[in-house]
Order: structure tokens, then C-alpha cells, then sequence
């Protein structure tokens, strides 16, 4: 499945130049990685302590989150952020930085 | 230019081939599009460099009297003595390479029906989309015998303009006599960065604590209860001692007049206080322009459609940062950058092919320091609502609550990261 999405990101890329989730996928990842550019650099390769999201493994993205979102991981701030957002917009985001170079 | 190229690999310049592709009707404009943006500040600045990227066919035009930009962000810490006026004063030419028209000038007067806005100098600019992005107004004399003249005595530092605001208040600190009383005059909601007023009573604290440890500082506060108290309130007691007062409404806070000339804070009940120096931060409206164009309502303040930021009042005209009425979203920089990229994407949907975000999410963070490695923060996520925006449930919320003793590392990312979230906006707004 996984698979299947990340496979149909980039042949949206390669064909549209648009990425997945404006070709009919639940959320648009491209709208919603706009946020995450105010603290993880204006191109979000990271800014000084803050990771870069730039080419993020997919699985472990969504692992990250998820992590986040339970409170499993390590965080300051990013379990509240990881709490507001819906799985589409979640999935959307992981297709849209793992689709970033 | 391969970054570039990169970034558009993302952005429109195939999106509307696509969308040309998907809806065959619509024609794409090649260069056509005009869209004019005033105000270079978090909303605007953030508008133009987003539509620049992502629209490379349409026309950006900003226009902003000021020739470089001082934030409000990290003003702050200009009192607390851990930045200078230049570290937070940033130039336009990152948006002038990449292919905005600056104009360093002020809109005069905005015609609606006839998509032109008049500058001070007489130039008259034709759009197809407005952004207005041009801040707060402050309402001189809402408390009597705070206007322009008294700012120079009192001064309130909730814009940028040209730093002297800012550094005003810094030498006055610097020039508080031993063991002095600093007064503030803290407005009633809604108000530009709620948070703010509360983190530059600590870094006023977190000068004094070494300059002038006897000092006082006596907040007055028009409300009954403000953004991240449990944090602030545990950072200053942990931090500070006794040296600050919050006064607030209950307990005779609401400041009603000033008298500049002896120094002087009256209350509500008629108490006079008398301090060696004040800063008084005065209810705000919509900026002028706004107002004179007849799009804000009685509030002072500009009511828009929540999904695109589109003026009520007037069509074409996007309103976005402080100037709208964008509640429960506070006046923010964050806010104002991230609805910023939405207004564009509404306004320019038409022209580029390239659809509106129907399902927006509305995003801020506002980091406060409350002393040295001493961050703290609140987040949300917002959406639309039946009724127009919404926080999202179960979700964001502030910084957890702690003794330093347990909370020191925490506290100390936090700073850090605040750190990093200024320089990463202020790319995204100018780089
Ligand atoms: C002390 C302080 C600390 C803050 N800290 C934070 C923070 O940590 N995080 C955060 O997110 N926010 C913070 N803010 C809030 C933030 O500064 C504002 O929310 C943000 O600036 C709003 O953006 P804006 O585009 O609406 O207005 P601004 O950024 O003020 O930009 C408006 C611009 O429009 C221009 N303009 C006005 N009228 C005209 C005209 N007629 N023609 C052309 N140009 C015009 C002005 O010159 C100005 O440059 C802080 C504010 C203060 C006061």
C-alpha cells in the first residue's frame, strides 16, 4: 500500500511536476508542509537544531508521528503540533518531504 | 538556479500545465496576472516570496514604505540585552532577486471597483489581486494623553518602523535610576501578540536583574488573565523574585489616562502612579489604509471569508496578518505568515489553474523567552468551523508546566528553538 502511494508520487512528480495529494489525494501535502517551514528552515532543510524533513523516509515519518503523537518520543513541542493533524494530512505530509530532495 | 528549478519543480510552472491539462477551459495567463501585495511585513513579505516561487507567471508587487524591515519578534530581547537592532532588521533584496517589484512607497488610497491603488508619491498601480498585509493601527488617545508626541515619553514599541521605538525604550532602561519603577500599560484583547507584553516584562526583568537588581516593575493589564500565565507567572517567581507587579483588571489595572509630562499611569479608580519610565502599549484597529478603505466593520478590525481571506466588504482584496478579524487565531507573526501562502493560493486560483486549499489548517507556534535558556511556547492548529475558525481539539496547548529544577532542559530546547524558528520565518519571509 505504502508501496503503491510512494510509487504513484513519483510518477505524479515525474508526469505533473505537482506532487500526489493534488491529483486527487484527501489532503494537499504541498499546502500543509507550509507550516512546518516557519522552524524547519524556509526550504525545510532544517535550521540549526531543528531536522531537516527534506527527503524523509516515509515508514519513518509516519513512525515518527505516530511516536509524537503518543508521547514516545522525546519532545518539546512536537507531540502537541503531531496531535493536530488528521492520518490523511499526516500521510499527505510523509508523501510530500519524502517526494523533497 | 537548479534549486530553483527544483522548487518550481514543486511549485506551478507544472501545476499549470496540469491543471491546464485537467481543465482545458481555462487559458493560462503567461505573465498577466498582477498580483500587488502592501505591506512588507510577516504577512505580506511571507506572500510575496511564497507566490514568487510557487507562480512564477504572475507579477508580484510589494509595496512597503520602510526600506528595510525591523520585526516585532525579538524585539524583546533588544531590552534583555541578547540582541541588537540589526540583528533583527532585514533587507528586501532576497525578495528583489528573486523577481519582486519593491516599491518603497505607501498606499494612499485603495479603489475596489477599479483594482487601483493610489501611493503617496501620486503612482497609480492596476492589480488583478490585492494582498493587504499592512498591521495595526494604534488608537492614539483611547487612553487620554497617549498619542503620537507621548510615545516619545512612554514609548509603546508594538511596531517595527524604523527601530527607534525599540532602542527608545532600551536606553530609557538603561538610563532607569537605581532601584527605579518601570510601568507598563497592557491593553484588553484583541490585541497584536498576545504573549508579548508578558515576555518583555521578563526581559526587562532579565535586564535589571543584572543591572538594577533593586528595580521594580509594575504591570498594569486592562484583562484578567493572559496567554501562558502558569509559565510566565512560575518564570518570573522562579527567575525574578518580587521584582514584578501584574496588576490586573480586578485589582485597578486598567491604565485610563497618561500624563507623560509628570510620569504619571492614572487607573480606572483614579489611582495615580508615578514611574521612572513607561511603556505603554495602547489598544490597536486595523492600519489605516484598511480602515479608509471601508473594508474594516466597527470593531476596527476587517472581517473576511475564513477559507480565502477575502474581505467582505470588497472582492479581490485579501486581508490577512493582524489586520482581519481571524478569531480564535491570535494576532501573530506565524499566523500571519502562514495564512498568508493560503490567501495567495485563494487569490490566484483562477489565474493559475491551480485550485484553493478548500480544507485549510491554519498553523502557529508563539515561542516567548522568559530569561536566559528560558523558552517557553503555546501551539495550535486551526480549521474552519461551522462558524467561521476553530482550534483543533485534544491538541497544541503550551509548554509543560515544572520547576526549573526538572524543567531546565526543556526550557533550555525551547529557547533554542524559538532561536531557530526566527531565523527560519524571517528566510521563508526575505530569502
Ligand atoms: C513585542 C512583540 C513581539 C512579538 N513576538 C512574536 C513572536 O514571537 N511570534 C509571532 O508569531 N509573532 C510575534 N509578534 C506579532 C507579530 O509581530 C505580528 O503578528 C506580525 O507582525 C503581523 O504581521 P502583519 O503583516 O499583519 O503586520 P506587520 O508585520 O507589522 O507588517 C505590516 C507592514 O505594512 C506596512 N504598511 C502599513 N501601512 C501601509 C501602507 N499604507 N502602504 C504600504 N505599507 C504599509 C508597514 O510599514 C509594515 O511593514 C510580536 C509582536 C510584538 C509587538
Amino acid at each position: 500500500m505504502m508501496r503503491q502511494k510512494l510509487l504513484a508520487a513519483a510518477v505524479a512528480i515525474t508526469c505533473a511536476g505537482w506532487p500526489l495529494t493534488a491529483l486527487g489525494d484527501d489532503a494537499d501535502g504541498h499546502m500543509l508542509a507550509q507550516a512546518c517551514a516557519g522552524c524547519h528552515g524556509a526550504d525545510w532543510g532544517g535550521q540549526g537544531p531543528i531536522s531537516d524533513l527534506r527527503g524523509y523516509d516515509h515508514e519513518a515519518f509516519l513512525r515518527a508521528w505516530a511516536e509524537f503523537q503518543a508521547d514516545e518520543r522525546p519532545a518539546t513541542i512536537m507531540n502537541r503540533i503531531a496531535r493536530g493533524y488528521s492520518e490523511a494530512e499526516i500521510a499527505a505530509l510523509a508523501d510530500y518531504f519524502s517526494s523533497l530532495e | 538556479m537548479t534549486r530553483f528549478l527544483t522548487r518550481r519543480q514543486f511549485g506551478t510552472l507544472v501545476s499549470a500545465s496540469a491543471a491546464t491539462l485537467a481543465m482545458p477551459g481555462i487559458l493560462r495567463a503567461e505573465n498577466t496576472g498582477r498580483l500587488l501585495i502592501i505591506g512588507g511585513g510577516f504577512g505580506g513579505a511571507s506572500a510575496a516570496r511564497f507566490a514568487r516561487i510557487n507562480y512564477p507567471d504572475v507579477s508580484v508587487t510589494l509595496v512597503e514604505p520602510q526600506t528595510s524591515f525591523v520585526t516585532c519578534p525579538y524585539g524583546n530581547l533588544i531590552l534583555g540585552g541578547k540582541r541588537a537592532l540589526s540583528d533583527i532588521t532585514h533587507s528586501y533584496d532576497g525578495l528583489r532577486a528573486r523577481g519582486v517589484d519593491v516599491i518603497h512607497d505607501r498606499a494612499q488610497e485603495i479603489d475596489a471597483d477599479g483594482h487601483r491603488v493610489t501611493l503617496a508619491s501620486g503612482d497609480v498601480l492596476d492589480y488583478d489581486k490585492l494582498i493587504l498585509s499592512p498591521g495595526i493601527g494604534l488608537r492614539w488617545n483611547a487612553i487620554e494623553g497617549y498619542d503620537e508626541a507621548a510615545s516619545e515619553v512612554f514609548p509603546h514599541a508594538w511596531w517595527g518602523g524604523d527601530g527607534s521605538q525599540i532602542s527608545l525604550l532600551r536606553a530609557q532602561l538603561e538610563a532607569l535610576p537605581e532601584g527605579g519603577v518601570v510601568g507598563l500599560a497592557i491593553p484588553d484583547n484583541p490585541f497584536r501578540c498576545p504573549p508579548g507584553p508578558y515576555e518583555r516584562i521578563s526581559m526587562i526583568a532579565h535586564h535589571l536583574k543584572q543591572a538594577n537588581p533593586t528595580a521594580k516593575i509594575l504591570a498594569f493589564d486592562a484583562k484578567e488573565g493572559f496567554a501562558k500565565q502558569g509559565l510566565f507567572e512560575n518564570a518570573w517567581a522562579e527567575l525574578y523574585g518580587d521584582m514584578i507587579e501584574w496588576i490586573p483588571a480586578s485589582g485597578d489595572g486598567r491604565i485610563m489616562r497618561v500624563d507623560p509630562g509628570n510620569k504619571l499611569f492614572i487607573s480606572e479608580f483614579g489611582e495615580e502612579h508615578s514611574v521612572d519610565m513607561g511603556n505603554v502599549i495602547p489598544p490597536q484597529y486595523a492600519a489605516s489604509i484598511a480602515r479608509d478603505a471601508g473594508l474594516a466593520n466597527d470593531s476596527g478590525w476587517v472581517p473576511v471569508d475564513p477559507r480565502t481571506f477575502e474581505a467582505e466588504a470588497a472582492s479581490d482584496i485579501h486581508v490577512i496578518g493582524d489586520a482581519n478579524i481571524g478569531t480564535p487565531m491570535p494576532k501573530s507573526g506565524y499566523i500571519a505568515n502562514s495564512t498568508a501562502k493560503t490567501a495567495v493560493t485563494a487569490a490566484l486560483a483562477e489565474m493559475s489553474g491551480r485550485p484553493a486549499w478548500d480544507d485549510p489548517v491554519y498553523f502557529n507556534t508563539c515561542y516567548s523567552h522568559a530569561g536566559e535558556d528560558y523558552g517557553i511556547s503555546v501551539a495550535a492548529t486551526f480549521r474552519l468551523s461551522e462558524d467561521g475558525i476553530a482550534a483543533t481539539p485534544d491538541s497544541g496547548g503550551v509548554s509543560l508546566q515544572g520547576d526549573l529544577s526538572e524543567m531546565a532542559r526543556t526550557r533550555r530546547l525551547e529557547a533554542r528553538y524559538a532561536d531557530a524558528w526566527y531565523d527560519s520565518i524571517t528566510d521563508d519571509m526575505f530569502s
